[in-house]
Parts: structure tokens; sequence; C-alpha cells
């Protein structure tokens, strides 16, 4: 089966006055129908950047070095801007980093989302746009009379929620989340969540889910993707990467943070900081904070492999834990 | 109304820190030609108590007073009414020259490290100011103690860091010297205002555990304010769960997290996503109801989200703290 | 004074405990007059970044060559007797002369070389813009300061002067006060400062200590122990002087047009200025046909368009330096 996105040696770099910003080096990876990526990562390691790649949204001083991006089979970036434009929104979506902060104050939530929808599709016409309006609250579950009320009548888990009934409004069949929940309490988090999935598997959608948390990754993803540094560091199914990470960078995320469940242990730190992308160490990115980096690690850039029939890494002395027995590598209960 | 005492780790008699029915009110001015004001309650009526080198973690969600609790403490915000004893001395009543003797008991960390340093300060300026201001020591002195301080928490050698600004280093560095300032004067106790959870994941490890070490080498207590129980559980030895200025549940972490009684408790922990795909969490148990902190009715705070809500809770005003363990308290009717 | 802290470890070891070397070599302030230098040339990057800033600086470097030209010229040059501002006098010609090899500039009505009065007055005009923009910075800065740190009835109190201040019009109320007391440069620049400090500025600096005082590091201060004095010292007013040296270059600005304006009222009692030496040739009657006596009024307007205009520009090139978010990437 064809991959609905594709992404292949993708690079792009932002210039600036001090030098290139290398964002997004050589990322690869497929996303099928109705499937989900977790892009996990610190802030400034390139998420919203690749997002943006893929949106064909890239603000003026990015340029894109290398790399293919297709949707549904077609080249994004040899698609002219009209035909993109079209299929923004109706074939891929996005909900943008704190995006509920720019729903417009002087207009009513319904008829931002009504306005985008006749904006998409001309021949919708308003009485259709309102009709939809009102399933899409009712999907993301806000009553449909609160259409009529303005942004700040709405508290922020419903003002997010909003966001994602207009990026579902054309019925794209992917959609990019960019930290869609970072802002919000637990429980408010957990409840657009689960709504996001439910709304996923009922229409099918694929979705590509950013955070830098790693347990909301875990918790929405069919794959995982670790990207550190610009670069894609793992990339596996979800179950896999969480019992068995191989990264050593993956394996620290994994350990260096508390969990409310199994008994309290001791946390994994690692030591430094994430690297400057205008110079990023020479090698694996992640040498000067690895400790299993060897000679190599500093001279050759490790290349993707596969370690497992849909579990890729980077990386030249991987952590190998075997499957059943021995080291229980990953946080599970 | 019977005080929560300490968790079962620590000797009860040994009370470094003690808030009885704290409140603080905000007025909301609510335009013009409202003469009657509304009324927000930041926090309501809280009592707890602090052992000397107890960690007791606050969690709740945005908005619920966690600041607000931590802020009265080290007295930025005074108190509505109530009081807050620290290692015997009255903090609202305290003015003048015990001010600088109070400093050096109880510090405060901040949660942005962005935006907690002077940004036309040198990093010896800083960690130096509550030296300087409560004329401690003279310069020399205060050159070895801010070294001593900077490579405790991690950022040596110091020379290479005192002269520089906090533009000059990362977050996880200038959260370090925000925790080098408030230990400077060695206070017997701290307010940590969620310290971690403006760091990156990999950075802020690092940062917690600093914290946990330094709690143990300089038998410090710390009231740590945190929104993520998993922080509060590693780092505290009792947690106490704060909603819509009250604190509705408290006891020791591990049986805060592992046997929690309040409803709201159980909803928050049910909903902590867990980083293990193969875990099916349930669904919090909560309703969608929001309730505010602005003129609340006499009732339970969480009456309208809560599924097990009863008559009694509607009809009664919010329920007190009672011992439903030993050292567990929670604020409920139906337990 | 009291004791210093030391960590418990350092108490265990009998009080006296690992010394901590800092590992400095120099003494503090030498290495924060290094520091200031280094930011220093960090800030001047940022402003050579800025093609208008420079332009500007170029023009007041220019100008203040040609006051620094005066001492010498009629020391050594020009004969006092002739070139003198204010009572030279040249006999052979008829006056106002235009242009002529000895007086590049021509003559005024009295027969006062305009090429010696524009350089004689460039030196003042620095004076009076200068000394009045700082007196109201250091003034305005202070008060800002106190007003959004205090709130309240300090607050209330200035800012109440500085609507009056606002709604009094400046010229008006500088011709009153001139025609009463007969001003000279030194007193004008002044009442212009404190003027200026109770006006406007004060309501812009308040405004930017206002975003200063919510700072989380205010609150850190106050919890180390800080006393108001000392934060509105150490932190808001270092913190709001960025601002201030930027309305300083408008201030000038603002202090130089007000004395064109009085002096061409002839409100002010000082002999020689380019605002002056416009009124000289109005209270001659020379302003009536533009054209023809161009010298009298055409060179000393052209000099106090541009010196305003050069602080103006080096304002607007120090925009970039204090508002870094304005920055171009
Ligand atoms: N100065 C103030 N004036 C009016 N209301 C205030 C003020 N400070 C806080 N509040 C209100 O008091 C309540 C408690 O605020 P507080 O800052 O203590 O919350 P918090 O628990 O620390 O939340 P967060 O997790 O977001 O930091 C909130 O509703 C807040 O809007
Ligand atoms: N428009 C831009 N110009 C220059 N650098 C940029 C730009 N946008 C982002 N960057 C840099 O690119 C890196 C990746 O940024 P981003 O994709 O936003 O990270 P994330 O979403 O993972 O936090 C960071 O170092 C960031 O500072
Ligand atoms: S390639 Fe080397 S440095 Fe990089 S993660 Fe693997 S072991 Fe560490
Ligand atoms: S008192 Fe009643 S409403 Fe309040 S938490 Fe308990 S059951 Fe729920
Ligand atoms: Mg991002
Ligand atoms: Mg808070």
């Amino acid at each position: 089966m064809d991959a609905l996105l594709k992404v292949e040696d993708f690079t792009m770099h932002y210039s600036t006055k001090a030098g290139w910003v290398q964002a997004v080096d050589g990322i690869s990876f497929a996303l099928n129908r109705g499937q989900s990526l977790g892009l996990v990562g610190e802030s400034g390691c390139g998420k919203t950047s690749i997002a943006m790649s893929i949106m064909r949204l890239l603000p003026y001083n990015a340029q894109t070095k290398r790399g293919k991006i297709y949707l549904g089979g077609r080249d994004i970036y040899s698609m002219t801007a009209e035909e993109f434009r079209q299929a923004r929104w109706k074939e891929i979506s996005m909900i943008f980093q704190a995006a509920m902060n720019a729903l417009n104050p002087v207009y009513t939530v319904g008829s931002q989302i009504v306005e985008a929808i006749v904006e998409h599709e001309p021949d919708t016409t308003e009485e259709e746009a309102r009709r939809r309006v009102a399933e899409l609250f009712d999907l993301v579950g806000i009553p449909a009379e609160r259409s009529d009320h303005y942004p700040h009548e709405y508290s922020g888990g419903m003002k997010q929620r909003a966001v994602i009934a207009m990026a579902l409004a054309c019925n794209p069949s992917l959609i990019i989340a960019d930290e869609p929940t970072t802002a919000l309490d637990v429980i408010v988090q957990d409840k657009i969540l689960r709504e996001m999935e439910e709304i996923r598997r009922r229409i099918n959608m694929s979705m590509i889910y950013i955070s830098h948390d790693i347990s909301v990754i875990a918790e929405v993803s069919d794959i995982v993707g670790v990207m550190y540094a610009g670069k894609l560091m793992e990339i596996g199914e979800a179950d896999d990467v969480f019992k068995r990470p191989r990264h050593p960078y993956t394996y620290g995320l994994m350990h260096a943070y508390p969990s409310i469940l199994g008994d309290k242990r001791d946390l994994a730190t690692i030591p430094g900081e994430p690297p400057n992308l205008m110079a990023p160490p020479e090698g694996c990115r992640f040498n000067p904070r690895c400790d299993r980096a060897t000679d190599e690690c500093r001279a050759v850039e490790p290349l993707m492999t596969k370690v497992a029939p849909e579990h890729s890494i980077a990386c030249h002395n991987p952590v190998w834990a075997p499957s059943s027995g021995g080291e229980q590598v990953g946080v599970a209960r | 109304m019977a005080l929560p005492d300490s968790g079962p780790t620590n000797d009860v008699n040994d009370v470094l820190v003690r808030v009885q029915n704290l409140t603080k009110h905000y007025p909301v001015g609510r335009g013009f030609f409202h003469r009657q004001h509304a009324v927000l309650h930041a926090v309501d009526d809280i009592s707890f108590e602090v052992a000397r080198g107890e960690v007791l973690g606050l969690v709740g969600e945005s908005g619920c007073g966690k600041t607000t609790t931590g802020r009265m403490l080290v007295r930025l915000t005074n108190p509505t009414s109530g009081s807050i004893v620290i290692d015997g001395t009255d903090v609202s009543s305290i003015s003048g020259a015990d001010m600088g003797t109070f400093r050096q008991k109880a510090q405060m960390m901040f949660q942005d490290p962005y935006e907690s340093l002077d940004p036309r300060m040198t990093i010896f300026d800083i960690v130096s100011e509550p030296l300087n201001v409560n004329h401690i020591g003279n310069l020399e002195q205060r050159e070895e103690r801010v070294a001593e301080m900077l490579t405790r928490v991690g950022l040596a050698p110091p020379a290479t860091f005192m002269f520089r600004f906090p533009h000059e280093l990362s977050g996880g560095q200038r959260q370090r010297v925000a925790i080098a300032r408030a230990l400077v004067v060695n206070p017997g106790f701290v307010v940590a205002d969620e310290p971690t959870s403006m760091l990156d994941v990999s950075i802020r490890t690092g940062v917690m555990k600093l914290l946990a070490e330094l709690r143990e080498e300089f038998g410090m207590s710390y009231l740590y304010i945190t929104h993520d129980l998993a922080v509060a559980r590693y780092l505290c030895d009792r947690i106490a769960v704060m909603y819509l200025g009250k604190i509705v549940e408290i006891a020791g972490s591990e049986e805060v997290i592992g046997n929690p009684v309040h409803p709201y408790t159980r909803a928050l922990i049910s909903a902590v996503p867990v980083p293990d795909p193969a875990v099916v969490r349930p669904i919090p148990n909560v309703r969608g109801g929001v309730s505010k902190p602005i003129n609340p009715a006499p009732r339970c705070r969480f009456y309208e989200r809560c599924p097990a809500a009863q008559k009694v809770c509607k009809e009664s005003d919010h329920p007190e703290l009672r011992e439903v363990a030993p050292g567990h308290f929670a604020a409920c009717y139906i337990l | 004074m009291n004791e210093l802290a030391t960590s418990p470890n350092a108490r265990q070891s009998n009080g006296e405990g690992p010394r901590f070397d800092p590992g400095i070599t120099e003494p503090i302030w030498k290495i924060r007059w290094k520091m200031n230098m280094r930011s220093l040339a960090q800030n001047w990057e940022v402003f050579k970044e800025s093609r208008v800033g420079m332009f500007g600086l170029m023009i007041i470097i220019a100008f203040g060559i040609f006051g620094l030209l005066w001492p010498i010229m009629i020391n050594f040059v020009w004969d006092p007797l002739v070139y003198h501002p204010v009572v030279g006098f040249d006999p052979i010609m008829m006056h106002p002369s235009p242009p002529v090899a000895g007086h590049l500039l021509g003559t005024d009505p009295i027969g006062r070389d305009i090429l010696a009065q524009l350089m004689f007055s460039t030196g003042r005009e620095f004076l009076l813009g200068v000394l009045s923009a700082v007196i109201s910075v250091v003034v305005g800065t202070f008060i800002g300061a106190m007003a959004a740190y205090y709130g309240g009835f300090t607050d209330t109190l200035f800012m109440r002067l500085a609507d009056i201040v606002m709604l009094f019009p400046f010229v008006p109320l500088l011709v009153v006060i001139g025609s009463m007391m007969r001003l000279d440069i030194f007193s004008f620049a002044v009442i212009l400062g404190f003027l200026e400090a109770f006006g406007g500025i004060t309501v812009i600096l308040k405004a930017q200590a206002l975003q200063v005082k919510v700072r989380p590091y205010i609150d850190a201060a106050r919890v180390a122990g800080g006393s108001d004095l000392h934060i509105i010292r150490a932190h808001i007013i270092p913190n709001v002087l960025p601002l201030s040296f930027l309305y300083m270059m408008f201030n000038v600005t603002a202090a130089i047009v007000s004395e064109a304006t009085l002096s061409f009222f002839g409100v002010l009692n000082i002999d020689m200025s380019w605002g002056m030496m416009i009124h000289t040739a109005e209270t001659a009657g020379y302003l009536f046909d533009f054209g023809k006596y161009w010298w009298l009024w055409a060179p000393s307007g052209f000099f106090i368009t541009l010196f305003c205009a050069a602080f103006y520009m080096v304002g607007r090139g120090l925009d970039e330096v204090v508002n870094p978010r304005l920055r171009k990437r």
C-alpha cells in the first residue's frame, strides 16, 4: 500500500545573520492512512519546523536543501502554489502550537469556522457550513449552541477543542497537531487526547502528533519518532520503541522522567545540553552527551538502520536489550 | 478543627511551618457601576504544617491557588486572614529589622528561569544579592560564598560563570543560578514554585536531582509547588492536593498516589498520561462543568464536577479535612 | 555585620570548612569595567547596523567639529572686530550682504557675519540640547520609577502633574516665563529639562517601569530582602535606563525646537543662537520676501532642521539597540 505521507531525506535550514540553523536534517519517514505518528523531542529540536515543512508554511528565511515530501504520491514542493493551497486544509490541516490563543477575539467561534469552510470550499453555502460546524462541535464535545460565543467566553480547553474542530472542518486525511495540549491541565488534556483518538479512528484519519512529553506520545501514537537536534534518532512502532528503546537518547528520555506508576525509582540524567544547531557536533549529534559514545561516534554520522521489522535507529552502539528475560528496559509497569 | 499532622516519616513535634486558616480573597471589579464587588477566593481557609527537613508538595491544576499560597508564605502577598508561623516567627507581624532575619529563614524559587533573573545583572550580583541587601559578610567573603554555591549547584568552575549575564546561560543553568540565589543565605525553608516546569526534559531531571540532594545536604524544608503529580511523588514526602483554593486531600506521597480517596484526586491521578503504550488508563471520572473561584456557592467546591456528589454535598458548606487513615486527610462528605 | 552563613558541610569541619577559592584573579571592579566595555562594544555593533543611526551620528560629529572650529577661527583666523557674532561689523560693505568672498554666507542687517554666527551658536545649541535632555531624563526616570513602584498617591500626584504640564502648552508657557524673567541659555535649559521631565517623558518611562515592576526578578529581589530603595535603584532604574537614553535623543530635538521658537518671539535673553538669527531677520523686516534674502534665514533654518534630524536619527538607531525585538533577523 502506498503511504499517504512520505518524507524522504528532507533537509531544511534557516538562514540567519549568524549562520545556518540546521533545524531539519535528513529526515525520512512514511505514514499510512489511518496511522498516527508521534514526534517527540525537546524544544528547539525541529519538530515544528518539520511540521511547517509538510504544510509548506515555512518562513522566508527557510531553505529546503535536499529531499522530497510526497502527499498521496505527489511531491508537494513541485505542486504550484494554487494546487497546494487546495490541498491544504482539505487534505492536510494543522493545529498550531498555542493555537487556542490565535482565535480572533472579535468574531464568534462558529463564524470563524464557517468562514474557513467557505473559503476552502467555495461551493458550500453558508447554511451548509453552519450545519457542518454544528456537527464538528458535536464531534469535539462542545455544545452546538456555544458556537455563537466569543473566544473569551470559552475556557482554555474549549478553545483548544474549537481549534481542533476548525482543523477538521474540511475532512482532511492528515492532521498535524503541534503540542495541542501542552498548556492545558491534565484532566482537560486527557479529554482532548481521547476525543482526538476517537475522531481519528472514526474517520480513519492519519495524524502527526508533536509533543515534548513522551507520556503523551505513548498514549496517542502507533509509530513513535524521536528527534534530537534536527535529526530523527529513532523511529518505530510505539510498542516496540517503548518496550525496547535502542537509541541511547530515547533510553535516556524514558528514564529521565518520574512516573506515577510502579515503584519510585531513581532517575537517569542526560548530562549537558542540546547543541547549538548552527554548529552541531561532528559525527553523531548526540555524542557529547552520550555515555556510549566512541571515537567512531565523534567522527562518523550514524545512518538509519533497521533493528526490527518496523523499527530503525541511527546509532553506532545501540542499547540492546533482549526482548525476553534479562534486563528490562522499557518503562512498563 | 484538627490540623493534619506530619506524615508518618517525620517527627510530629518538630514543626517548622504552621499555616492556619490561611485565606486570600481578591476583589474583582465588575465594571464601574457595580458597587457590589465580586470576590475571587484564590486561597480559602487552608491549614497545613511542614516539618523540619520535610518536603511538602502542593499539587493542583492551573489557577487553583498554589502560587498565591507560596507567595503568602514568604510574604510577597499579604493574606486576607489566617496565620503563618515559620520557625517561631509569625510572618504577618514581622516588620523592619526582623524582615532581614526572616528573609534568611525563608526563600523562594520561581517558575520562569528566563524572567526571574535581572537581565542587567551579572550572575555574581544576582547570587550575592541576598547577602548584599542583608549586609552579610564582606566582599571577599561574598565572593567565596557565591563561588561555593555555584559549585554546589553544578556551575563549575565558578569563575567561568560569575561574570556572565543571564542571557549567556541556558535555561537549565539559569534555574541553577536561581537555586543558588535562594540557598545562598542557607534558609531553613524554601518555597519552590514549579522550578522545573519550564525546563526541557533532559535538563529538568538534573535540576530535580539537585533539589533532592541539596535538601539532604542542607537539611532544608521545601514547599514544592507543581502541577505534575509524578514530580511531586519523586521529590516530596507528603502531597497536598488543591482544588479552587481549598486543600482537598493531604497525605504521604505514596499514599496519595497509591490510595487516593478524594474524587478529585482520583480523577487527577487517572488523567496523568503514562509512558507506556501498553497501559490503558481508565477514563477519569469527572464531569465537565467548570467551577469558578469567584463568589463560590457555599457547598463543596468540587460539587459541579464530582461524579459521587450527593444531596449533602449541595446542602452543606465545603467539607472540612477529616483524617480518613493515620496521617491521611481528605475533605469529602461521602468518605 | 552578620556572620556569613556557611554550608552545613563547612560547619561540620570546625567552622573551617573547605575554602572556596572563587578563582578570580582580578578585582571585581576591574572585571565589571571590562564587562561594561564589552556590552558597550556589543551595543555599538548593533547600532552600527542601523544606517539611519550612523548617518545621524555622522551629522552630529560634523556639527561637533564645526562647533569646535569656532574658538580657532575667532582666535587665529578671523578678526574679532569684524567677525564677532554679536557685535561684529564689516565697515566696508552694504548690509545685509549676500554671500561674498569675505563672508561666505553673507551678513545680516546689522552687518554681522552669518557663518560666524552659525559657528558660534553650534556649541551653545549642543549645551542647551544636551543639558536639558539630561535633566529631563534623569529627573523623569527617577519620578517614573517612583510613581510606578509606589503607585497610589505618589503615582496620582505625578501623573496629574504630567497631565497639567502636557495640557498646558509648552510654548506659550515659556513665552510667559521668558518675558517675565528674560532667561539665559543655562536657566532656559534647566527649566526646559524640568518641564519635559514632569511632562510626557515621565509617563513613558513610568509605563516602562511598570512593566519592569511586575517582572518576577523584582519579586525575587524582594524575597532576597531588598528594600524598596534597593529595588528601585538596582533593578527598576537600570532596566528603564536604556529607554531613558533613547528618549534623551528625542528630547534634544525638542529642546532645540523650543529654543528656536522662543528666540523667534524674542523672549529669551540669548545674544546669539540659530533661532535668534531668524528673529533678527524677522524683526528687521527681511522675511517678507522669502527668496530674496534667503541667506538670512535659510542657513540657520537648515541647521536647526538638520541638527534635530540628526538626533532623531541617532534615536532611531538606538531604538534597535534598546528594543532588540524590533531587530530584523
Ligand atoms: N493579583 C491577583 N488579582 C486577582 N486575582 C488573582 C491575583 N493573583 C492570582 N489571582 C487569581 O487567584 C487564583 C489562584 O492563582 P495562583 O496564581 O495562585 O494559581 P496557581 O495554582 O499557582 O496556578 P498555575 O498552576 O497556573 O501557576 C487564580 O484564579 C488567579 O486568577
Ligand atoms: N524562522 C526561523 N529562523 C531561524 N531559526 C528558526 C526559525 N524557526 C525556528 N528556528 C530554529 O530552528 C530550531 C527548531 O525549531 P522548532 O522547529 O520550532 O523546534 P520545536 O518545535 O521542536 O521546539 C530551533 O533552534 C529554532 O530556534
Ligand atoms: S552513535 Fe554513538 S554517540 Fe550517537 S547515540 Fe549512538 S552511541 Fe551515542
Ligand atoms: S463532598 Fe460531595 S461533592 Fe464534594 S467531593 Fe465529596 S462527594 Fe464530591
Ligand atoms: Mg515547537
Ligand atoms: Mg502558579
